[in-house]
């Protein structure tokens, strides 16, 4: 069966966080208490109650101010390091290429959490467990879209056939280009491919995105790793940080909300 | 709306002024994408801060508060003088060539007529010429000086490029971008469509900025026609029909003036005379009015009472009854007692630290809400003494939206019905039940009085079930109306009649329930009609007469054919019968005709007049030059706290017609050198009464704070994130900073003024707490209408502590 | 609710723009990782009631998700012609407007210079609020007014039957048909101090 992917494209989106909140709603996901933030961005971090969150950048150039809103969330990569670094098992991915995490086999080691190379995993207190994005995958299960992609008002966020979503992403980049836009296409090669395909107006950095990450993880899906889960080491010896590379930590370029 | 929100997908270029639709009317975005995507349309956003609406515009210009007339005076003046209006359209469908009596004169910004001991004008020197024959005098050469397009082109040459950017702070390139690609959709295959909000109508010069919109619309051709017309973009949800069902103190039902104490409404036969146009479709206004009083009072209005038109209540003509009067006139003690029903002028009232202390004059208060509102709340505010409040207060909880049924209407004049879901929360009932129960004990407590004054409520004919159960039903039959003697349902309005044999408690909204078991607001076929231009006929009904683009006359040309096939909304077929008379000829289209459906392009009809397709106005035609209060022009005026020292227009800073309630309060820029908004976020609402108390929302904007330039920031020492102190004349809060690139020093008059911005949602009740704006805003109010000038006052900055 | 005619659309509804329609069925795939919590489809036997939004005046649809009474789901109409499903943030988050224990559940009543609200009963409220009416209204009500009538240069009478003593204000989050008899009986009493949010 072909993969499914998820489309965003910043160029549509209004940051009216519908998709944010239409997450929680379907999720029976609690809203976190915040404090001021210093931007339009809160919560400041993607956390076991918040799967889905828009983020809130502010450029300009030659005098001219730009407002930039990216939807972030969990990639579903290939080459998910979440799934790698699991103690429990609890997360998998399917054929369609959805990362999905078992909150009813999740041990809290926090383990994902800390692997994951865009922070789209979080952990929740209420429930001792980590959590992320399914991709509504019982909506779709069901012939309905997920959640954010329902309510997107200006469907900046869609769902479909990875292929295809790949080729409408590059219509919009060439539509983008030839009206003088710096477009580029996010998420197609990204971790052996992302199942969400961002369209950006500009470089992936400006929006908070790492370039070319580079999960260690990715060369080491190797039968020790499933061992040392087995002896238990994982639980124990935060191992991701011989994979991670700190400069890609989107969670470092939080603030840029409002600098 | 002229149109609706599904019409946006036909524009070729939306100009948004005075509003933030990306963020408060969010649903706009999808259609104004899909005309971007579908038709290449552009976005053109003015404001005078960068809002998520500006980052979405294809051509986004700053201006500085309170100065749209500046703009639309120099879009007016460039359109003018380079001829780049619709002529066709400006000759034939507006007022263009009418020729102004010679008394006319504007004069250092003040009109002919002026009092300024009553600060009011006289408008004969405002009027039409007239021959012997009583004509009005036209001169479609566009010769005469005084024809209205000279008036316009000689008043607008003030409003030249370079005065209009001095004053209003935008960049010339800006300026003529706007202008230029605005301007294109004066050709008859494109259109425009202005979208406004508060930030056009919340100034002293608030109406007067609409009808520069009116005008702007009028001179590209642009009123109805798809994806084009004035897009008002309401605040609440239903505050449409809140509207088109008169709560307002000079209302009643569909548009009606309420009567007050002058002469020419000492009778219902001299309301009549006074009140009815009778060379436009309101001479039909007797019918509306009587059918009305027949609704309110049923058997008990009658010919020989004047339909109990002396039941109604007429406000005294001598005084103003609006938001700011109200609470005037309730800190000098005249208003004793005082319902809230889901309003918290607490956090929404300008000047609302002086409005909640004149709050405790009131002996009683009834609020009305789902949560504990500031307003219910007022004598346990911070900083207030209870022990010292006398006042008793109820405080009912009200259903929300999905646990009860009813309508709402939406910008788009659409009223759609919400079926109810779940039961009450609670004990609580809805708004209906509890009108419902205590008009019937009211009508309870009055029932054996003999007293003239108490016939009013004695005789309200309540006719919706005696026990505790309101029959909504009944409600929307009564509305609708019907014939007095057999209960038959109205068709439309176009049966109401004058002599007491109909009823319907608002003409606007007869015709949504024409048969039995048909409520048209019920409806629910979602796919779209004739022409697949979204009009979406069959969903719900749109008043009037499931109109969805009102004036539609106006986008055929005076022969009735469409000004372009892509703009078609109704045009005449010479041939298609009409069903009634079985005559040929006949308006056809996607929509239901805004004119008489059989009266030919040539052809005068009653009150009709062929290819004048502005029904509802006295000469059919779109009114360039009309009277208001402060002229018959808009003119620009300085809000009344102003970061000038003079009007670069005129000697005259402010509308000379407003009424200045408290002069003592008056910002001026050596105390308070910094320009202040107020508006809204997406992802709060009005008061916040509903949002701060729901935790998802309240985890997205937690606290109230203020947007503050990197530029003024700095200036001031504040860093991103700290507490400031923001002060005004009329008081101080606190609150945190979010320093932002998307607010700019502006050059004024070769002075650099600074702006700030804040969010009016905030007070103490709620998850999402933080100071109330409004205790910074002044008591001054539109020269029209009296809406509050929230949206342009002084202000000083510093960080607390 | 027997007249509501949702369409197949109102349940089941996916973005035809974007090919996930060929994967449409009762097979899509499946998930033999995903926990027993993410295949529970919550508003499989739900009833759905159409609603719209009480928040700005778009008037986006909302289906509101029921099972035995109780609210378990409130998202877009996908039917409604003006947001087709959509919502922005507001609009996705009413169903705490009604899931949410900060709600007033009992009419409340404070006593002149009390520090506290009562819980009262509603006719209790009722009726006191209508002896507070009556009491205010019969005070200080206007029967007739005279006037200056400029064309004859005499005075007349007329009758304006009105209290300037008691205001309404609100109406905007009302529905119509609450809206009309707000009015109705604010007039009937001669309320001429009538505004709400239109006039701010």
């Amino acid at each position: 069966m072909a993969e499914l992917a998820k489309f965003i494209d910043v160029t549509k989106c209004t940051g009216c966080r519908g998709c944010q909140v239409a997450c929680k709603q379907w999720n029976g996901l609690e809203a976190i208490k915040t404090t001021f933030s210093g931007s339009y961005e809160n919560p400041p971090t993607m956390g076991g109650e918040t799967w889905t969150k828009v983020r809130f950048f502010e450029a300009e150039d030659n005098g001219k101010v730009r407002f930039l809103f990216r939807k972030t969330q969990c990639m579903h990569c290939t080459e998910a390091s979440c799934a790698a670094v699991c103690a429990a098992g609890a997360i998998k991915k399917d054929d369609k290429g959805m990362v999905v995490l078992d909150q009813n086999k999740c041990v809290g080691c926090k383990n994902c959490v800390l692997a994951c190379p865009f922070g789209a995993v979080g952990f929740s207190e209420k429930t001792g467990t980590s959590g992320k994005c399914r991709m509504c995958v019982d909506r779709i299960d069901n012939g309905m879209e997920p959640a954010c992609v329902k309510t997107c008002p200006t469907g900046a966020v869609q769902m479909g056939d990875r292929e295809q979503i790949l080729k409408q992403a590059k219509e919009r980049i060439d539509f983008l280009k030839s009206s003088g836009v710096n477009a580029q296409i996010y998420g197609e090669n990204e971790l052996g491919g992302l199942h969400v395909i961002y369209v950006l107006d500009d470089k992936p950095e400006v929006y908070g995105l790492p370039v070319n990450p580079q999960v260690a993880t990715a060369n080491l899906f190797g039968s020790w790793v499933s061992a040392l889960v087995g002896a238990g080491v994982m639980l124990i010896a935060p191992f991701w940080l011989m994979f991670k590379d700190p400069g890609k930590d989107v969670s470092e370029t939080h603030d840029t909300g409002v600098k | 709306m002229t149109n609706s929100w599904t019409d946006l997908q036909n524009t070729d270029c939306a100009l948004i002024l005075g509003g933030n639709p990306a963020e408060n009317h969010p649903m706009s975005f999808k259609w104004l994408t899909q005309a971007r995507e579908k038709r290449g349309a552009k976005i053109i956003h003015i404001d005078p801060r960068f809002t998520r609406t500006s980052s979405k515009a294809d051509i986004y210009a700053r201006l500085r508060p309170g100065t749209d007339i500046v703009f639309m005076g120099g879009m007016f003046n460039y359109i003018l003088q380079n001829n780049l209006y619709n002529k066709e359209y400006v000759l034939n469908f507006t007022n263009a060539a009418v020729v102004i009596v010679p008394e006319y004169k504007f004069e250092d910004g003040l009109f002919s007529g002026y009092d300024p001991a009553k600060r009011k004008y006289s408008n004969d020197s405002w009027k039409y010429q007239k021959d012997a024959n009583d004509k009005t005098v036209t001169d479609p050469t566009l010769q005469n000086p005084l024809c209205v397009l000279n008036i316009m082109k000689k008043h607008y040459s003030r409003y030249d490029i370079d005065t209009v950017c001095r004053v209003t702070g935008m960049a010339k390139e800006d300026f003529l971008n706007i202008v230029k690609t605005y301007a294109a959709t004066a050709a008859k295959d494109k259109s425009g469509v202005i979208m406004y909000a508060m930030g056009t109508t919340q100034h002293t010069v608030g109406s007067q900025n609409v009808r520069a919109d009116a005008i702007l619309q009028l001179l590209l051709g642009n009123v109805g026609i798809p994806g084009g017309g004035v897009a008002a973009m309401r605040g609440e949800s239903n505050v449409q029909g809140s509207t088109d069902y008169a709560l307002l103190f000079h209302l009643i039902p569909g548009y009606l003036n309420c009567p007050k104490t002058i002469p020419g409404n000492a009778t219902l036969a001299a309301y009549n005379e006074t009140e009815t146009v009778k060379t436009s479709y309101w001479v039909n206004k007797p019918k509306f009015l009587v059918s009305y009083l027949k609704a309110m009072w049923g058997p008990k209005a009658t010919a020989e009472n004047e339909f109990a038109y002396h039941y109604l209540p007429k406000y005294d003509a001598t005084k103003n009854y609006s938001f700011i009067a109200l609470f005037e006139a309730l800190a000098k003690g005249v208003i004793k007692g005082m319902f809230a029903f889901g309003m918290n002028p607490s956090v929404g009232g300008p000047n609302t630290a002086v409005e909640a202390k004149a709050m405790e004059n009131l002996d009683w208060l009834v609020a009305v809400d789902l949560f504990e509102t500031e307003t219910a709340a007022f004598w346990k505010a911070p900083g207030v003494d209870p022990k010292t409040v006398n006042t008793e207060v109820f405080m009912l909880p009200a259903c929300g939206s999905y646990e009860k049924e009813g309508s709402i209407s939406t910008s788009g004049r659409m009223a759609q019905w919400r079926w109810k879901a779940v039961e009450p929360k609670g004990e609580a009932q809805s708004d209906l039940e509890i009108i419902h129960q205590l008009a019937l004990k009211m009508k309870a407590a009055y029932a054996k009085s003999a007293k003239p004054e108490d016939a009013p409520i004695r005789d309200l004919f309540w006719n919706f079930g005696d026990g505790h159960e309101c029959d909504i039903d009944k409600v929307v039959r009564e509305i609708n109306g019907y014939e007095t003697a057999t209960g038959k349902l109205m068709a439309t309005f176009g049966k109401l009649m004058d002599d007491g044999s109909t009823c319907s408690g608002n003409w606007i909204y007869s015709g949504m329930y024409p048969a039995e078991g048909k409520n048209l607001l019920q409806r629910r076929d979602s796919k779209d009609t004739k022409g697949n231009i979204g009009i979406y006929a069959n969903w719900a009904f749109a008043w009037p007469v499931n109109r969805r683009i009102i004036y539609n006359r106006a986008s055929a040309d005076p022969a009735g054919v469409p000004w372009s096939k892509d703009k078609a909304v109704i045009w005449w077929d010479p041939l298609a019968l009409d069903a009634a008379t079985g005559v040929a000829g006949k308006w056809v289209g996607y929509d239901v005709p805004d004119f008489k459906p059989t009266t030919a392009p040539d052809a005068v009809d009653g009150v009709f007049t062929g290819n004048r397709p502005f029904i509802m106005r006295p000469d059919g035609l779109g009114g360039l030059f009309a009277n208001m209060n402060e002229g018959p022009l808009p003119e620009h005026y300085e809000p009344w706290d102003t970061p000038l020292a003079k009007n670069p227009f005129s000697s005259k800073m402010l509308n000379p017609v407003v009424k200045v309630w408290r002069p003592d309060e008056k910002g001026t820029p050596d105390k308070y050198p910094i320009v202040a908004t107020t508006y809204r976020v997406c992802e709060h609402w009005q008061t916040g009464i509903m949002t701060r108390n729901t935790p998802w929302l309240a985890e997205l904007f937690p606290t109230m704070f203020i947007e503050i330039g990197e530029e003024l920031a700095e200036e001031k020492g504040i860093k991103n994130s700290d507490k400031v102190v923001v002060e005004s004349a009329r008081g101080k809060i606190e609150c945190h900073a979010m320093v932002t690139k998307r607010f700019k020093p502006y050059e004024i008059d070769g002075k650099t003024v600074h702006i700030i911005g804040m969010p009016w949602h905030y007070g103490y009740q709620g998850i999402a707490t933080g100071a109330i704006a409004n205790y910074l805003t002044p008591h001054i109010g539109d020269g029209n209408t009296m809406i509050p000038e929230y949206k342009a006052f002084l202000v000083n900055v510093r960080r607390a502590g | 609710m027997d007249m509501v005619n949702l369409s197949r659309r109102s349940f089941l509804k996916l973005s035809g723009m974007t090919g996930l329609g060929v994967i449409l069925g009762d097979s899509i795939f499946d998930l033999s990782a995903i926990a027993a919590q993410v295949k529970t489809f919550k508003i499989r036997s739900a009833k759905a009631t159409p609603t719209i939004c009480p928040y700005c005046s778009c008037g986006c649809g909302l289906l509101a998700y029921t099972e035995n009474g109780q609210l378990i789901n409130l998202e877009g109409d996908p039917d409604n012609p003006v947001n087709q499903g959509s919502l922005c943030s507001k609009g996705a988050s009413i169903y705490q407007l009604y899931v949410n224990d900060r709600r007033l559940t009992k009419p409340l009543y404070r006593a002149p210079g009390a520090t506290e609200w009562v819980e009262k009963d509603w006719d209790w409220m009722l009726d006191k609020i209508v002896e507070k009416v009556k009491a205010t209204r019969d005070k200080n009500f206007t029967l007739k007014q005279t006037v200056d009538d400029p064309k004859t240069g005499t005075k007349i009478d007329v009758i304006t039957n009105r209290t300037d003593a008691i205001a309404s204000l609100g109406g905007a989050g009302l529905d119509n048909e609450e809206c009309y008899l707000l009015h109705k009986l604010m007039r009937g009493l001669g309320i001429v101090y009538l505004e709400h949010q239109a006039r701010i």
